[in-house]
C-alpha cells in the first residue's frame, strides 16, 4: 500500500477491509452475575461491557417521572482503556455520549409501563479503538433485552466517515485520526428511524447520502448479530454439560 | 442501603457455626480463581480476575512524571479503585467514597510495603524524570471479597507490565517484579471465621481482616475492617492461615 | 422442522415480527395490524392472541400474587416492604391480622423481618398495596430465603405442585414459593442445602425435557448416599 494512503485505488483499506466492510464483531449476552441484564462486545480492538439494572425506583425522588420510566445511561472509560491514561470519572465527552445514548434508548423502551422508575444502563469501555460510542450503544441494546426490558426494537449503531476522499464504513483508529469526517448513527432497524446522529468533519451532501445508506445497511447486519447473541443465550437447550457445570458452581 | 434480613443473617451464621458454608465450601476454602493477563491492550499491563462470582479488571499504566521532592531518586505508584455501579446495585456513580478508597489503599499497601516494585529502578533522571505507575482497579461484578480479587489483580497486572521505554528513546522491557504479596481476607460472622467471603457472607460480616504475606511468609500489610473485633487468638489463626493460603494461591496469580 | 421432534419453543427478542391480525397480548405491541415482540421470551399463540412468556426481567406485581417480602422501613401507620419489584410496597396497619394502634407498628413487624403476603392491588400508576389478611400470610421465622428468576417460578412449582412436592418429600423441608421469585425454606442444614441445589438445577435446566425425572433421580441419589 502506498505510503500515507488510507484507501488504495482498488478501494481496499490499510487493514484490508473494503470501504463498506465492518471490523470483526463478537457479541455475547448475559455475562455478569449481579446485573439484571448484561452483554459484552469485541468490535475490532474495542472491548465494551454493558450492564442494566431495573426498572427500579428512581432516586432522588424529584427526578421521578410520574408517567413513565427514565432511561439513564452512563458511558465510562476505564483509565487504562486508552493509550494515555484517562483520569477516572466522567469528563465532558462521556457526559455528552451518555446523554445522546440515553435519548436514543428512551425512544424504544416502553417507558410508560414503569412510572416513577428508572432503567439504568452502564457501559464500560475496557479497551478503546475508535467508534466506542457505537460499540457501547450496540452492546447496551443487547444488555437491555437481556434484562427483559420491553422495547419496540433493538437499536443498532455504527459510523461512517471519509478518508482519502472516499466514503468508508466503521472507521478504525488510524482512519479516525487521519480521516476527514466521522458520522456515528444509530437506528431502529424495524423502521429505519434515526435515533442518534452526530457528525464532525467535512463532507458533501452526496457523500453524506451514500455514507448514510452504507451505515444503515451495516446497522441491519449488526442487528442480526445482536438478535443472534440473545437467541444463543436463551436457546432451548439440552446441553447437560452446561447445566452440570452451573450447579457445581455452588448455590 | 442494603437491608439484610434477619433470616439471612441467622442462616449464614448457623451454617458457618456448623463448619459449613452456604455454597458448600470449607471455612478456609477459596473459590475458583481465574486469571487472564494482558486483557487490555492499551494498558502497559493488565489482568482480568474471576474469584468465584466476583470479577475485577486491573490495568497498569506507566507515565512519565517528576519525582516527589523528598524522594528525588524514586518513581511512584498510585492505586485507584472504582466501585462502578455496573458491579452492584448498591454501588453509586461518582467520586470514590470511603469503601473504594479503603480498598485501593489496602491493595496499595500490600504492593508498596512488600517492595513489589523497586521504586529506585523507576528513576530516569534524578530529581527530574521518573516513571509513575498507575494501578487502576475496575470492579465489574461484585460477588464478595473484592479485597482479595483486587489485590490478586494488581499483582497479576504488574507481573504482566512492560515499561514503555520506547517513549524515551529506549527499548520496552518487562517491569521487574521483585516480590509477590498475596492478600488473604478473613471474615468474621458473629464468632465464626471464614475465608474468601461470598456476597451473602460479606453482607452479614461483623469484622474483616486482610493479611498480605510475601513469598517468604513475612507479613507485608494488614487491615482490620468493619465494626466487629477479633480476639488475639483469632488474629493468630488468621495470620497463620493467611500464610498457608497465600502459598497455595500465589502460583495461580503470578503464573 | 422434522416430524419426530417435539415442537421447539420459539425464543423471540424485541422487534421480532409475530404475525398479522393477532390480538396483541403481554410482551407484544401492534403497529398497523402487525404484531411484534416487545420483550425477550417464548412466543405463545393461543387462538388468535399472542403472548410472550418472559425469560428474564424484574418481577411485576399482579393482584392476588403470593409474594415474599422484606420489611425495609417502618412508620407510625405502615411498613414498607421490598417485594423484589421495581417499587417498594406499603403494608398498612389495617392490612395485618393484628390490631395495631397508631405508632405501635414496631411491636408487630420490624425492619429485616421477612413476611409472606398477598398483593392486594396494583393501580394505573403501578402503586402496589400488599396485605397480610389472607390465609397463609405470616411472618417467616428461621430457615432461609433464596432468589430465583420469577420467570422460573412455574417450573419450580411444577404441574399442580409436583416439583415442589418432590423437593419437600426428599429434603423434609417446609417451603413457600413467592411469585416474585423468592423462595423460603426451612429444615435441617443438609436438607436445605439439597433443596437449594435442586432449585438451582431446575432454574438452569428449566428448558430441558424430562426435568421432573432428572430432579427426582438427583434427590434420590443424594438422600441415598447420606443414608
Amino acid at each position: 500500500m502506498e505510503e500515507g494512503k488510507l484507501v488504495n485505488d482498488k478501494g481496499i483499506r490499510v487493514d484490508g477491509r473494503k470501504v463498506d466492510e465492518l471490523r470483526p464483531i463478537k457479541l455475547e449476552a448475559g455475562v455478569l452475575n449481579r446485573a439484571d441484564g448484561s452483554a459484552y462486545i469485541e468490535w475490532g480492538e474495542n472491548k465494551v461491557l454493558a450492564a442494566v439494572y431495573g426498572p427500579r425506583e428512581a432516586h432522588p425522588r424529584h427526578r421521578q417521572d410520574p408517567a413513565r420510566a427514565l432511561v439513564q445511561c452512563r458511558y465510562n472509560m476505564a483509565p487504562f482503556s486508552v493509550s494515555d491514561r484517562k483520569r477516572p470519572g466522567p469528563d465532558r465527552r462521556s457526559v455528552e455520549i451518555s446523554k445522546v445514548v440515553s435519548e436514543a434508548f428512551s425512544h424504544v423502551v416502553l417507558r410508560e409501563l414503569f412510572p416513577r422508575a428508572t432503567v439504568d444502563v452502564f457501559m464500560e469501555v475496557l479497551q478503546a479503538s475508535a467508534g466506542t460510542r457505537c460499540t457501547a450503544l450496540t452492546v447496551a441494546a443487547v444488555a437491555l433485552a437481556d434484562a427483559g426490558i420491553p422495547m419496540r426494537d433493538i437499536i443498532a449503531s455504527c459510523a461512517f466517515g471519509k478518508a482519502d476522499g472516499q466514503v468508508i464504513l466503521d472507521l478504525d483508529k488510524e482512519e479516525d485520526n487521519e480521516g476527514q469526517a466521522d458520522v456515528p448513527i444509530a437506528i431502529v432497524p424495524r423502521t429505519n428511524e434515526i435515533v442518534l446522529l452526530q457528525m464532525d468533519g467535512h463532507i458533501t451532501k452526496e457523500e453524506f447520502d451514500s455514507g448514510l445508506k452504507m451505515a444503515v445497511d451495516a446497522c441491519h447486519r449488526i442487528n442480526e448479530m445482536q438478535r443472534d447473541a440473545l437467541r444463543r443465550r436463551y436457546a432451548v437447550t439440552t446441553d447437560r454439560h452446561k447445566a452440570v457445570k452451573a450447579s457445581s458452581e455452588g448455590v | 442501603m442494603d437491608v439484610v434480613s434477619e433470616l439471612l443473617r441467622d442462616h449464614i451464621y448457623k451454617m458457618a457455626a456448623s463448619g459449613k458454608r452456604v455454597d458448600g465450601r470449607a471455612p478456609e476454602e477459596y473459590r475458583e480463581i481465574k486469571v487472564r493477563k494482558g486483557y487490555a491492550k492499551n494498558a502497559e499491563g493488565s489482568a482480568r480476575i474471576n474469584l468465584g462470582k466476583t470479577e475485577v479488571l486491573v490495568g497498569v499504566k506507566m507515565i512519565l512524571g517528576e519525582p516527589y521532592p523528598d524522594r528525588p531518586k524514586e518513581g511512584s505508584i498510585v492505586t485507584t479503585m472504582e466501585l462502578i455501579p455496573m458491579a452492584s446495585p448498591t454501588f453509586e456513580a461518582g467520586p470514590p467514597r470511603e469503601n473504594a478508597i479503603e480498598l485501593a489503599r489496602v491493595v496499595d499497601r500490600g504492593i508498596r510495603e512488600s517492595k513489589t516494585v523497586d521504586l529506585g529502578k523507576l528513576c530516569i533522571i534524578e530529581g527530574e524524570k521518573v516513571w509513575i505507575i498507575f494501578i487502576d482497579i475496575h470492579a465489574l461484578d461484585y460477588g464478595g471479597n473484592l479485597f482479595d480479587a483486587s489485590s490478586f489483580g494488581a499483582l497479576a497486572a504488574l507481573t504482566n507490565a512492560v515499561v514503555p521505554a520506547s517513549k524515551i528513546n529506549g527499548e520496552d522491557y518487562p517491569l521487574e517484579v521483585e516480590h509477590h504479596p498475596i492478600s488473604i481476607t478473613a471474615t468474621k460472622i458473629q464468632d465464626v471465621i471464614v475465608f474468601d467471603a461470598s456476597l451473602d457472607e460479606d453482607r452479614v460480616a461483623d469484622a474483616r481482616l486482610t493479611v498480605a504475606t510475601d513469598e517468604n511468609g513475612h507479613i507485608r500489610a494488614m487491615q482490620k475492617g468493619l465494626k466487629g473485633s477479633f480476639t488475639l487468638d483469632e488474629v493468630d489463626y488468621v495470620v497463620k492461615t493467611a500464610k498457608k493460603l497465600a502459598d497455595e494461591i500465589r502460583p495461580k496469580v503470578v503464573g | 422442522m422434522r416430524g419426530d421432534k417435539p415442537p421447539k419453543r420459539e425464543v423471540v427478542v424485541p422487534g421480532d415480527f409475530l404475525g398479522t391480525g393477532l390480538k396483541p397480548g403481554l410482551g407484544t405491541f401492534s403497529v398497523g395490524g402487525k404484531t411484534y415482540a416487545s420483550q425477550l421470551g417464548i412466543k405463545k399463540v393461543r387462538g388468535d392472541s399472542v403472548n410472550i412468556i418472559p425469560l428474564s426481567g424484574r418481577y411485576m406485581p399482579r393482584q392476588g400474587d403470593t409474594v415474599i417480602g422484606e420489611i425495609t422501613d417502618i412508620s407510625a401507620s405502615y411498613w414498607l416492604v421490598d417485594i423484589n419489584a421495581p417499587y417498594p410496597a406499603p403494608l398498612h396497619a389495617s392490612e395485618v391480622p393484628w390490631k395495631v394502634d397508631f405508632g405501635d407498628t414496631s411491636r408487630f413487624l420490624n425492619v429485616e423481618d421477612v413476611v409472606l403476603l398477598r398483593v392486594l392491588s396494583v393501580d394505573e400508576a403501578k402503586r402496589v398495596q400488599v396485605t397480610m389478611k389472607e390465609r397463609d400470610s405470616r411472618r417467616l421465622r428461621g430457615g432461609r430465603i433464596i432468589d430465583v428468576s420469577h420467570s422460573k417460578v412455574p417450573r419450580i412449582i411444577g404441574r399442580k405442585g409436583s416439583m415442589i412436592g418432590l423437593i419437600k418429600k426428599y429434603t423434609d423441608c417446609r417451603m413457600f414459593v413467592g411469585q416474585n421469585g423468592r423462595i423460603w425454606l426451612d429444615g435441617s442444614l443438609d436438607g436445605m442445602y439439597l433443596a437449594v441445589k435442586a432449585i438451582r438445577k431446575i432454574e438452569e435446566d428449566a428448558q430441558v425435557l424430562g426435568l421432573t425425572e432428572s430432579i427426582e433421580v438427583m434427590l434420590r441419589e443424594a438422600t441415598a448416599r447420606k443414608a
